[in-house]
């Protein structure tokens, strides 16, 4: 428990990463309602109140929308599988060459019954990414970016202040338009509120950049032009190189140098860069927040989950794959069941959000 | 501390220069008073401090700013930030983190500073601001008044040597703007920071300035001087001057408390004298009523059981601290925000359930960004547009405007437009279709002496012809000048509503300056004074 705290943003994110590597490993539609319900439960009790807090529930709208079309592609267009037919939809006859694919035809549950675990376990993966985008706050997640990658930080900062601020501008457009006796809704109202919308977003975006320059930001110490054209040499020859590597990794029949050992150099070279031109930065920062207990905890808690189920695909275990074919009720392996549970225990090892960052009912703000 | 060696500055799409061969100097910790009309050249002037102008601008400048011997020319803004810390004119436009604590810091991570010294200054921001209560806030839940302390505290804890401030109190109620000044005066006094501020409300800071800048735009040369000295004849003064040049004063008063020294004998003189108030048509006939009127934001009540009336021909101030609810009642008044409890009826009608098209015909409302309602790109189009979504006869529109503002002319781009004269083009397109009532928030936010004074004219006369008039707005002087009642708003409910003299007077925070000058007599403004010293039944005028 310990002191009301943010939780380093970098345990949220190996947590939820844990979660997900975990969910990717089964399609037991019991075992994946289990995450989201961890999920769900640990992103109630630790979010904060800020913008990306809300973001939950745009993630889980996203999952129902990920198995819906998962289901009706798995239904109308690809073959189906199994006997059990429930409905029968017209349907096409397709030119052998197609073979495959296929419009409309039986409903068969077998068929559904695969989209559907294939789509809810996408939709799994999604809402834990979704958890980890509401528990951790983008600008302290910034905070333990290298100094090299500063920069692209920045440009992360400026959107995440456009968006809230380009729905507020709608709202008071929306106003501006009623004020005038238009209409508020409909193509032609957006049409044309789009334009002074996104003119005060960009002259807000140059203003935020000249505070942020005002305020020293991007200071250099001394450093030589040409050390720093060797950085960026340097950065872009190892992406260039890990580049070929992959493609040497994925492809088969490429001579084995051109695989892992090209990744791991050119990798290696780009994070090099990355470091040596951090050194030339003059930032500090203010009070990072710790890793301690908690972070440990929770972190490990992400792993431990993701490792269980991982290690448990792969010896097979009854009931990490559900069976469509014959469809029959799944299992509950105990192990997995044990490893969701412990994901779960983040929701307790997290220290709890300082009070004026707590999540409660909508607070917005009142004009003058 | 800086230094103008004859600084001309010219932005790259215009032919004119902003400023011409300007030459000042300003010493080391003294707080200067920057003033001057809308689009004089102020802000280029105070950007020009760290460089923003040209590096961030673009534009030529010619000349030489030194600050503290470091030429901008040579340093960009990010260089001279251990030097210089910029307030923008909106704190929230310029926030880069989301709690108060690490916008504090942000600065000096960019700088560099060890942790440990990071922290203690924090801590000395936080208390020399009063921020310690609110240190780890979302910057967000802020009120207008602690963001712009949070702003200053950002620029602060870095430990510049001058602070430049684009008018810091324009958007603030006038409690929140003393909190402001204090924390300034206090900087200057105990740390020995140079200011540089600009600012239009004047009766708010000419007190606290040692030196006054007046930036009189289109390339006349800039003037320097004492607050006294640069008062006696600028353009542009605060009620307390007018006064001083009235009665004659010498030396100037700047401030309400040397004035009411000054003022026995025109007290005396103006004994057994009344205040002419402007002529209200006593029709008595009921534009508004709201009965038992609620909105609440989620949880948050943002108005709670508001009865209001407002009658034709009668012009009403909102007043009230920042968030009190003044928008959101005038919002509601046009039914536009979320979903009420209790009655709105203008006229019998109910703006919320009226169609797009009545709803004009029946309530106009001036927002807080009156450019929000412009969309065409020249004056006609616009007036030609407002015609026909008030179904009114064409030329309807461009003829009030030109009745209002004679200078606008047809081709004009609405954004070309003085702040002024775009509020004056947005007011006559909402007087397209003659709506009985007529709302306005905040509309002399930024606005100069002149430009105020011609908004009151035409406020005035509009009451004269009949419309219902409210405005919510922190300007205590323009409330004395136009207001027949004030309603305050406290934490969404009306704790005072009654004439402009009993509620204003009553009240240190509202009063206007020549009330505290000449009080316990009931005057308001100068105008006031003026018509009743030229109408003293006695023949000797004199007020020395």
């Amino acid at each position: 428990m310990g002191d009301a705290r943010w939780l380093h943003p970098g345990a949220w994110w190996i947590w939820a990463l844990g979660m997900a590597a975990a969910a990717s490993r089964t399609t037991n539609p019991l075992l994946l309602i289990a995450l989201i319900a961890v999920a769900a439960l640990v992103v109630q009790a630790r979010r904060p109140d800020a913008p990306w807090g809300r973001s939950f529930r745009f993630f889980l709208q996203l999952g129902l929308i990920v198995i819906v079309v998962r289901m009706a592609v798995q239904v109308l267009l690809v073959s189906s599988v199994g006997t059990t037919t429930i409905l029968d939809l017209p349907g096409i006859t397709l030119p052998e060459w197609l073979a495959g694919i296929r419009i409309g035809g039986d409903v068969r549950l077998e068929s559904l019954l695969m989209g559907f675990y294939d789509g809810l376990r996408l939709a799994t993966i999604l809402i834990c990414i979704g958890a980890a985008n509401s528990l951790a706050s983008p600008t302290r997640l910034l905070k333990s970016v290298p100094a090299g990658l500063y920069e692209l930080g920045v440009s992360i900062v400026v959107a995440l202040t456009f968006t809230p601020q380009l729905v507020a501008d709608v709202e008071r457009l929306k106003t501006a338009r009623r004020l005038r006796g238009r209409r508020t809704t409909g193509p032609r109202a957006i049409a044309a509120a789009a334009i002074p919308v996104l003119e005060g977003a960009l002259e807000r975006s140059v203003t935020l950049a000249a505070a942020m320059d005002s305020r020293g930001y991007g200071r250099r110490g001394p450093e030589s032009a040409r050390r720093r054209r060797g950085t960026t040499g340097l950065l872009l020859l190892g992406l260039v190189a890990a580049c070929i590597g992959t493609y040497g990794l994925v492809s088969a029949g490429s001579p084995a140098l051109m695989g892992l050992p090209l990744l791991v150099l050119g990798l290696g070279s780009a994070v090099g860069a990355v470091v040596w031109s951090g050194r030339s930065q003059v930032r500090t920062r203010y009070r990072p927040d710790p890793w301690s207990l908690p972070e440990w905890l929770v972190s490990a808690a992400g792993v431990t989950v993701a490792g269980i189920f991982t290690v448990a695909a792969w010896s097979g275990t009854s009931g990490m794959v559900a069976s469509f074919d014959p469809p029959t009720w799944p299992s509950l392996p105990l192990a997995a069941l044990v490893g969701v549970a412990i994901a779960a225990t983040a929701a307790v090892t997290a220290p709890p959000l300082p009070r004026s960052m707590r999540m409660q009912r909508e607070l917005v703000e009142v004009g003058a | 501390m800086i230094e103008f060696d004859d600084v001309t500055i010219t932005y790259a799409d215009q032919s004119a220069p902003v400023l011409a061969n300007v030459n000042l100097r300003i010493p080391e910790g003294e707080l200067v008073l920057v003033v001057g009309r809308t689009g004089s050249g102020k802000s280029t002037l105070l950007s020009a401090v760290n460089g923003l102008v040209p590096h961030f601008t673009g534009g030529t400048l010619q000349g030489r700013v030194l600050v503290d011997g470091r030429d901008t020319a040579h340093h960009a803004p990010r260089d001279l930030a251990d030097l210089v810390g910029v307030v923008p004119q909106d704190p929230m436009s310029g926030f880069v983190t989301d709690t108060v604590e690490d916008e504090l810091a942000y600065g000096m991570e960019c700088l560099g500073l060890a942790p440990d010294i990071m922290r203690r200054r924090v801590e000395e921001t936080l208390d020399l601001l009063g921020l310690a209560d609110i240190r780890q806030r979302p910057l967000r839940t802020l009120s207008g008044g602690q963001r712009q302390r949070v702003a200053i505290g950002a620029v602060l804890a870095a430990h510049p040597r001058i602070l430049v401030l684009d008018e810091p109190t324009s958007a603030l109620d006038p409690g929140a703007a003393e909190e402001v000044l204090a924390a300034l005066q206090r900087l200057v006094h105990d740390l020995g920071v140079t200011v540089l501020m600009a600012e239009h409300r004047l009766e708010r800071v000419v007190q606290y300035a040692d030196q006054v800048i007046i930036v009189p735009g289109g390339g006349a040369p800039v003037i320097q001087g004492s607050p006294a000295e640069v008062m006696q004849h600028a353009p542009i003064a605060p009620p307390v001057v007018e006064l001083g040049r009235l009665a004659g004063w010498d030396p100037m008063p700047l401030s309400v408390r040397d004035a009411r020294r000054a003022a026995g004998s025109l007290r005396d003189l103006l004994v057994g004298q009344q205040p002419r108030l402007r002529v209200v048509t006593d029709s008595r006939v009921e534009t508004v009523r709201t009965s038992r009127l609620g909105v609440r934001y989620g949880s948050h009540p943002a108005l709670r059981g508001v009865d209001i009336t407002i009658h034709d021909g009668e012009i009403v101030a909102l007043m009230g601290r920042n968030g009190a609810g003044k928008s959101t009642l005038l919002n509601a008044l046009v039914g536009v925000g979320p979903t009420r409890t209790g009655d709105v009826l203008i006229k019998d009608r109910d703006p919320a359930a009226l169609g797009d098209a009545e709803l004009i015909d029946t309530v106009g409302l001036v927002p807080q960004e009156p450019a929000d309602l412009l969309e065409a790109t020249s004056v006609a189009e616009e007036c030609r547009i407002a015609d026909r979504d008030a179904r009114c006869e064409p030329g309807t529109t461009r003829a009030l405007l030109a009745l209002m503002a004679p200078e606008i002319l047809d081709g004009t781009h609405p954004r070309d437009l003085s702040e002024g004269q775009r509020l004056l083009l947005v007011l006559c397109l909402i007087l397209a279709a003659r709506p009985p009532l007529l709302l306005l928030d905040e509309p002399t936010r930024g606005l100069d002496y002149p430009t105020k004074t011609r908004l009151a004219r035409v406020l005035a006369d509009l009451a004269a012809a009949g419309h219902a008039i409210a405005l919510a707005t922190h300007d205590v002087e323009l409330v004395a000048e136009i207001a027949d009642r004030v309603i305050i708003l406290a934490e969404g409910e009306v704790v005072a509503d009654g004439s402009t003299s009993d509620v204003v007077m009553s009240s240190p925070m509202f009063a206007p300056q020549v009330s505290k000058i000449l009080s316990p007599q009931e005057w308001l403004t100068v105008g006031q004074v003026e018509h009743a010293l030229a109408h003293l039944p006695e023949p000797e005028v004199d007020a020395g």
